[in-house]
């Protein structure tokens, strides 16, 4: 029985009437790599923020290596040896690794050439040391999304953490930068440091840690050995039901060519390609899943097909029609659809209620409106239809959206995009941040949509979301398509190869 | 050959309060805190000046008071903005419509009055042979000198020391910032001061040397100019002084052509400054329109730790 590096007793955080954590309970041992399990909205990450001092706890007692800490803000958990790597990374974009890395540094006011030098050579020692690697003199809005992670890995190691905390680390990374991490953090656990990592993915859990504890609803619910449970198991703990045995997707039956898209070009935010040279078709009755870690322009893809970004090349043809200059309101009444990865900040209006919301797209129809009027009782109506048919829970058609949780706006979003008869669906990370239940309704709605006919086009960073789902698997890498499979032929390992940019064959990724 | 150095040296006397202003503005802005007071900054910054100058007869003492008295308002700028996160630009735009109000007011009794002075001049006579340069450099006052050199050392403050480096990252992202320990609200704070204090110097080179008699609102727009000119300038110091003596040297210009009778209306000679401000800005953020933002991406955002999104 190792020492415990934490300890939290009776830890109670509120926000507003919601208590985040709710008299929480958890120790982690001295050395090892604890995994904290639970769906979004358990309270993990406020554990998290509570340990890094971005959070003070409403009651409770935090003890760090056996003695009471007092945790009030990022530089007292500093103090304390724990260091955090955030989902989103805190980087300072427009600044190098190395200045990220000694931002905070409060010696040495002046910072000549040697200086940075020595620095430079104490950050290398550190990555060499553990087998991390990354251009330190760059800016760190030009590294990779793997890259950035290990700058943040190496900022907790600089400032001498021997705690660190990890939040969802591998969400963001290819399924082989994942094994990557792994391999650090148990080089990191050799060499002493304890881990907590948060994460929602059973296998990953059961592939670096040594201990796993799990929270429901703000509560704990087991800690326990990893080699005394199983997958199956961890998860019933998390939804606090039997879970039903995963069912197979029934194949679509495409028919004719919806979309069609050919040569694209596309410009990011940045002013450089972010997809050059893509073409690919989209049938009715199919979902066409497109892999890729993030950045690789999936995004500009969802946003030049719904008409929010130029085409600086390329031909789009919808239904027949030539559209890739299209307005995008041309292109909504053409039937092009689009579940916006952000739906708060593009897909419904935070303030306004249910109806409003629904009505959004389908302002000056004369369904909706009588000589510019609202038709309200009419529209009521429509809107209850809606949302008892699609399951939204929902306090009442007046409340403000923002009010409702993340599955039941999702929910919403595509009973709107649903109920206007879509011949195109784009949908972008469709489930990001929805717990297993709303999971499942959004992919049957999706799988309802391609049974009606209408061709989805599904890009999504969870790669057994776009398996499960697809007809067809198109991967992205570096703006252009490495590769198109079939749904007999996607196989995890391959995809991911693809998605790391290692090309088809085993040889080449050795 | 004349001609061309009085209007530099024009130019530079033009300039010179648009450079503090400018620098002001890019300390504050750096740190994420847009301040749109620059304009009542410097009128307070003047008339407190002017004021101390009649009273005292002191040079160091009007300088100072008026450095002062802009470190007041940018005190109280840090704190509706920093502390209880109030909307920056309208805590910006009241503090302008205050400072106009109140210098018109304290200004009353010496408007108008014609102040005796004269600002210490470096002489570099040794400077003197070298065509063109030297006699502009070797007769400027020590205000000029100490603008140079601000640029200089803000400069090398900014991209060379940890300070700088803690000013630029809280700009850019505060909850990384404290995630690293910084406090975000007392850098937000020392910026702020030393912005606005930099704008109150400005003011008081406006009443001492450029035009040594008190009217009322005397500064013409130039705060906002000021504020142009930092998103031109890409808040760094270095190009500040090419902005600032763009304008300076244009409005130079325009009262020389006034006084050589070309016949064009004295009013659009007056506006000339104006409008090359606005083409300018126009041409830069034309040519900047697909290149990724410099501006300080947490610029006029509060910053609340515990917020949840």
């Amino acid at each position: 029985m190792g020492r415990m590096a934490v300890q939290m007793l009776q830890i109670v955080k509120r926000f507003g009437q919601v208590a985040a954590n709710d008299n929480v309970d958890f120790s982690v041992k001295q050395g090892e790599i604890h995994a904290l399990l639970g769906e979004n909205g358990a309270g993990k990450s406020t554990v998290m923020s509570l340990l890094s001092g971005m959070y003070r706890a409403d009651g409770g007692d935090i003890l760090i290596h056996g003695e009471a800490a007092r945790i009030r803000s990022p530089r007292d958990a500093m103090q304390l040896g724990i260091g955090m790597v955030h989902q989103n990374f805190r980087l300072v974009p427009t600044l190098t690794a190395l200045e990220n890395i000694i931002l905070g540094e409060k010696s040495r006011p002046w910072r000549g050439k040697a200086w940075k030098q020595d620095k430079a050579q104490e950050i290398e020692a550190i990555c060499g040391k553990f087998g991390l690697s990354f251009p330190i003199h760059a800016p760190v809005w030009q590294l990779s999304v793997g890259e950035q992670q290990r700058v943040e890995i190496v900022k907790t190691l600089y400032r001498g953490a021997d705690i660190i905390l990890l939040d969802e680390p591998t969400s963001v990374l290819t399924p082989g930068e994942a094994e990557l991490l792994f391999e650090t953090l148990r080089e990191l656990k050799q060499s002493g440091k304890t881990m907590i990592i948060t994460t929602h993915k059973l296998k990953e859990v059961m592939a670096v840690s040594d201990r796993i504890s799990v929270m429901r609803k703000g509560r704990m619910i087991a800690t326990m050995d990893r080699s005394v449970t199983n997958t199956r198991e961890l998860a019933e703990l998390m939804v606090g039901r039997q879970l039903p045995e995963a069912s197979e997707t029934a194949p679509g039956c495409p028919g004719n060519i919806v979309l069609e898209a050919t040569g694209m070009k596309v410009l990011a935010d940045h002013g450089y390609p972010a997809l050059d040279g893509v073409s690919f078709a989209v049938k009715k009755g199919e979902i066409v899943g497109v892999a890729g870690v993030a950045g690789n322009g999936q995004k500009e893809l969802a946003e030049a097909i719904a008409g929010l970004r130029n085409w600086e090349e390329g031909a789009m043809t919808f239904l027949g029609e030539r559209m890739e200059a299209a307005s995008i309101r041309r292109r909504i009444d053409k039937g092009i659809s689009l579940i916006p990865e952000d739906r708060m900040k593009s897909g419904l209006a935070g303030s306004l209620d249910l109806v409003d919301n629904l009505m959004l797209k389908s302002y000056g129809s004369a369904e909706r409106f009588k000589l510019g009027f609202v038709r309200k009782n009419r529209n009521e109506r429509w809107a209850q239809g809606l949302v008892d048919q699609f399951d939204v829970r929902t306090p009442g058609l007046n409340a403000p959206v923002r009010g409702l949780s993340g599955g039941n706006q999702q929910k919403l979003l595509l009973a709107r995009e649903i109920d206007r008869k879509p011949g195109l669906m784009v949908a972008v990370h469709p489930t990001q941040g929805l717990d297993v239940g709303a999971t499942e309704s959004v992919h049957n709605m999706l799988i309802g949509l391609r049974d009606s006919s209408a061709g989805i086009l599904l890009i999504s960073e969870d790669l057994d979301e776009v398996m499960k789902l697809s007809d067809r698997v198109l991967v992205l890498y570096g703006g252009k398509i490495v590769g198109e499979l079939g749904k007999w032929d996607i196989d995890k390992e391959r995809i991911g190869r693809l998605m790391a940019g290692l090309g088809e064959t085993k040889e080449a990724a050795g | 050959m004349d001609f061309f150095v009085n209007l530099v040296i024009a130019a530079i006397s033009s300039g010179t309060p648009l450079l503090f202003a400018v620098l002001g503005g890019i300390l504050s802005e750096r740190s994420g805190v847009v301040f749109l007071g620059a304009e009542g900054t410097m009128l307070i910054g003047a008339v407190v000046s002017c004021l101390a100058f009649v009273h005292t007869g002191s040079l160091t003492l009007a300088i100072a008071a008026a450095v002062g008295a802009a470190g007041a308002f940018g005190l109280a700028h840090a704190f509706l903005s920093v502390t209880l996160r109030a909307n920056q630009i309208v805590c910006g735009l009241a503090l302008t419509l205050f400072g106009t109000g109140l210098s018109a007011y304290l200004g009353k009794p010496v408007a108008g009055q014609a102040l005796a002075v004269s600002m210490p001049r470096v002489k570099l006579p040794w400077l003197e042979p070298i065509p063109f340069v030297g006699p502009i450099l070797a007769n400027l006052d020590i205000l000029v000198w100490l603008s140079f050199s601000l640029v200089i050392a803000l400069y090398l403050y900014m991209y060379k020391t940890s300070w700088g480096l803690h000013l630029r990252a809280v700009g850019d992202n505060p909850a990384t910032s404290d995630a690293m320990g910084l406090s975000v609200d007392r850098i937000r704070y020392v910026h702020v001061i030393a912005g606005s204090m930099l704008m109150g110097l400005a003011g008081a080179y406006l009443i001492l040397v450029y035009s040594p008699n008190w009217m009322e609102g005397m500064t013409s727009g130039r705060g906002w100019i000021a504020i142009a000119l930092i998103i031109l300038a890409g808040w760094n110091p270095l190009y500040a002084l090419g902005g600032a003596y763009l304008f300076g040297g244009l409005d130079a210009l325009g009262f020389r052509l006034q006084l050589m009778e070309i016949g064009i209306p004295s009013y659009f000679l007056k506006m000339l400054p104006y409008i090359v401000t606005i083409l300018v800005l126009m041409a830069a953020g034309w040519r900047g329109r697909n290149k990724p933002s410099i501006e300080p991406k947490a610029l006029g955002v509060p910053y609340v730790r515990e917020q949840r999104f």
